[in-house]
């Protein structure tokens, strides 16, 4: 089937659309979480200073830092098993329809 | 550590095997000056020398000849394999050695570079892995010439991806150089010698099945050094972090201020500019974008992403651990300081000095020969990005429009890699005295501006237009490498010209939104029949995008 005939078809959009938005959704929260850290360190670099208990020498910074870099891979791991469980059904029955 | 006498030929041996065996002869005069060696990191060397010529012997056997054997390894790995291979190819050797370094002097600092350096990866999935993978063969161009005008775009982009490759390939042989001498005792035109040597010799004849397995070879090398030490240095504090750190505040001059962010961050805009580049930048970087070329589909594409995460997510946290255990193991040990009371061989030699400490000589000769792989693995990724840029885009495309035959595209590739190896061997020993902490920097602002709109824009937006890409990737490419020149980093640092123009090291923030405004705004006026085109067949790129319909 032409490409241009494709595109029209429902299960495309549905598919385009969702997946669209779910990866613009995703990398706006990942592009948040980052430069909130960011401007943190820029205007309130003592907040990341303070300790995470009385008597402790670790800071919130860590678990502010580690927690940041579980989140990066948390959320591609949220992403990748999304995709290959609906984005790559909803792709198969598009190409069920197609063929 | 053994005596020099032993030492000196089995070095000469190492390098004969290379090079002009005649010229052994120097090198073992001149090891004499140099820093005494340990044979066990010359053992490891030549046994990671030996394997990775094995590799390359076998991947030249299974055929480089095919333009899809040279540049995507026949494009069959395994998402897996693959995402092994892209850690391999991004953690650096100046990223192992820098960011424990910078962690060893100002603690928290350290884990800021180390944040900044994995967001990327995620970006890269959300935004562009999966329409890269179902509209590109070999380079990230394919997608942008997808439905624009092939030529100026191919043109711009194999531009870009040149300037990309030769800034960042002086950086990491500038770093080779200076780490080989100080690992194996060689002088540092034989270490740039033996890296651009076998750089060389890996790419031509191996291709990208040779350069993927020297990289995957070298990530589970880095994991499980970086791995056993952080074992090591928790295991002598009793599996505490508590008592680590309460070590190293006790130790450190700064006391507890290496717990919270310190002087790294200057100013919000400096802080935002980092970020930008860092975070887009990576989405950018040729030699990153080209080994999503290698899998089959978009899920394998996304696979490789996610394993890539995970392997770069724990190894930067490793590395925290790794700087930690130095300042509390490595920093009150007269062992490690030189006659001024500073650390033997600069602060960069730290990561090194900790293996000695927590495991001796054998763990020592480890992570060396590691640290010797990990520079390997990264030069060998750039330079068949930058060949498969030149002969790809340039020369099959844009210099012959497509009359090239495949086997003559394969054959210039191949003479491009030698070429490439040539001119950074050559810029590695120009620049061996100079100041070029700017340049990593620089790599990731020029792919953030001068790539990344265009990939993202051509991917999602049906009003881009030819000339609204190349103007914007221009507008970026300029201004991005323009403001470097004007800042502290090049102007007062390297040229010395006094008080610097633009106050910012790092030009992302001006740089990124330009490029994007240009691109807009240049497709939005242009009227052209050839921009109407470009709209229309938006559709059937899409389509092809989100399916993969069609791809071989």
């Amino acid at each position: 089937m032409d490409p241009q005939q494709i595109q029209d078809i429902p299960a495309f959009r549905q598919l385009a659309n969702e997946r669209t938005r779910f990866g613009a959704g995703m990398s706006i929260g990942m592009a948040a979480a980052y430069f909130s850290y960011i401007l943190t360190i820029a205007f309130w670099p003592r907040l990341l200073g303070l300790p995470l208990w009385n008597g402790t020498v670790i800071t919130w910074g860590f678990l502010i830092g580690v927690g940041l870099i579980a989140l990066g891979f948390v959320l591609t791991a949220v992403y990748v098993r999304r995709a290959n469980s609906r984005f790559d059904h909803l792709s198969q029955r598009l190409l069920e329809e197609v063929q | 550590m053994i005596s020099r006498q032993i030492c000196g030929p089995l070095l000469a041996t190492a390098f004969a095997l290379l090079s002009d065996p005649a010229r052994a002869d120097a090198l073992t005069s001149a090891v004499g000056t140099r820093q005494s060696l340990s044979v066990t990191a010359i053992l490891m060397f030549l046994g990671f020398v030996a394997v990775s010529l094995g590799v390359t012997f076998w991947a030249a056997r299974q055929g480089t000849s095919t333009a899809k054997d040279f540049y995507a390894a026949g494009g069959g790995l395994k998402g897996f394999q693959n995402g092994l291979a892209i850690a391999g190819d991004y953690t650096s050797a100046a990223t192992f050695l820098g960011v424990t370094a910078l962690v060893y002097t100002s603690g928290y600092d350290g884990m800021i570079y180390a944040i900044g350096f994995l967001v990327g990866f995620p970006m890269i999935l959300f935004l562009i892995a999966e329409p890269l993978r179902n509209l590109g063969r070999y380079t990230f161009a394919d997608v942008a010439a997808y439905r624009l005008s092939e030529v100026p775009v191919r043109a711009i982009a194999g531009a870009n991806t040149l300037v990309i490759v030769v800034f960042y390939l002086i950086a990491q042989m500038v770093g080779a150089g200076k780490l080989i001498q100080l690992l194996f005792g060689l002088p540092y035109i034989y270490a740039v010698g033996i890296v651009g040597g076998l750089m060389m010799v890996y790419v031509t004849f191996g291709g990208m099945l040779a350069t993927t397995w020297v990289q995957i070879i070298k990530a589970v090398l880095l994991m499980s050094g970086s791995a056993l030490m952080s074992f090591l240095i928790l295991w002598h504090f009793g599996f505490s972090l508590e008592a680590l750190f309460r070590e190293a505040v006790t130790l450190h001059p700064k006391a507890a201020a290496i717990m919270a962010p310190g002087g790294l961050v200057k100013d919000p805009i400096s802080a935002m500019s980092l970020g930008l580049a860092l975070i887009f930048g990576t989405a950018g970087l040729p030699h990153i974008l080209m080994r999503f070329f290698t899998v089959r589909n978009a899920r394998d594409a996304r696979t490789s992403v996610l394993v890539a995460t995970g392997f770069i997510s724990v190894f930067y946290s490793l590395l925290f651990v790794l700087g930690f255990g130095a300042i509390a193991l490595v920093s009150a040990n007269p062992r490690f300081s030189d006659a001024a009371g500073g650390l033997t061989g600069g602060v960069n030699m730290v990561a090194l000095h900790l293996a000695d400490a927590v495991g001796g000589s054998l763990l020592l000769g480890f992570i060396s020969a590691v640290a010797f792989a990990t520079i390997l693995a990264v030069v060998s990724g750039l330079t068949l990005a930058g060949a498969s840029a030149a002969s790809h885009d340039l020369y099959a495309r844009v210099i012959r429009r497509g009359r090239a035959s495949e086997h003559e595209e394969v054959l210039v590739s191949k003479a491009a890699v030698v070429a490439i190896s040539l001119l950074s061997m050559g810029l590695g020993l120009v620049f061996e005295n100079q100041n070029i902490a700017f340049m990593v920097g620089l790599v990731f602002a020029i792919a953030a501006s001068a790539n990344f709109p265009v990939i993202l824009l051509s991917i999602v937006w049906p009003d881009l237009t030819t000339r609204g890409a190349v103007s914007g990737s221009l507008a970026g490419l300029l201004t991005s490498v323009g403001l470097v020149a004007l800042s502290p980093g090049v102007w007062t640092a390297t040229l010395k010209l006094g008080p610097a123009p633009f106050p910012y090291d790092n030009p992302a923030l001006v740089s990124v939104p330009l490029a994007f405004a240009v691109s807009w705004a240049v497709s939005v006026l242009d009227r052209s029949t050839a921009a109407a085109l470009v709209r229309a067949s938006f559709g059937a790129q899409h389509v092809r995008a989100q399916t993969g319909m069609g791809i071989e």
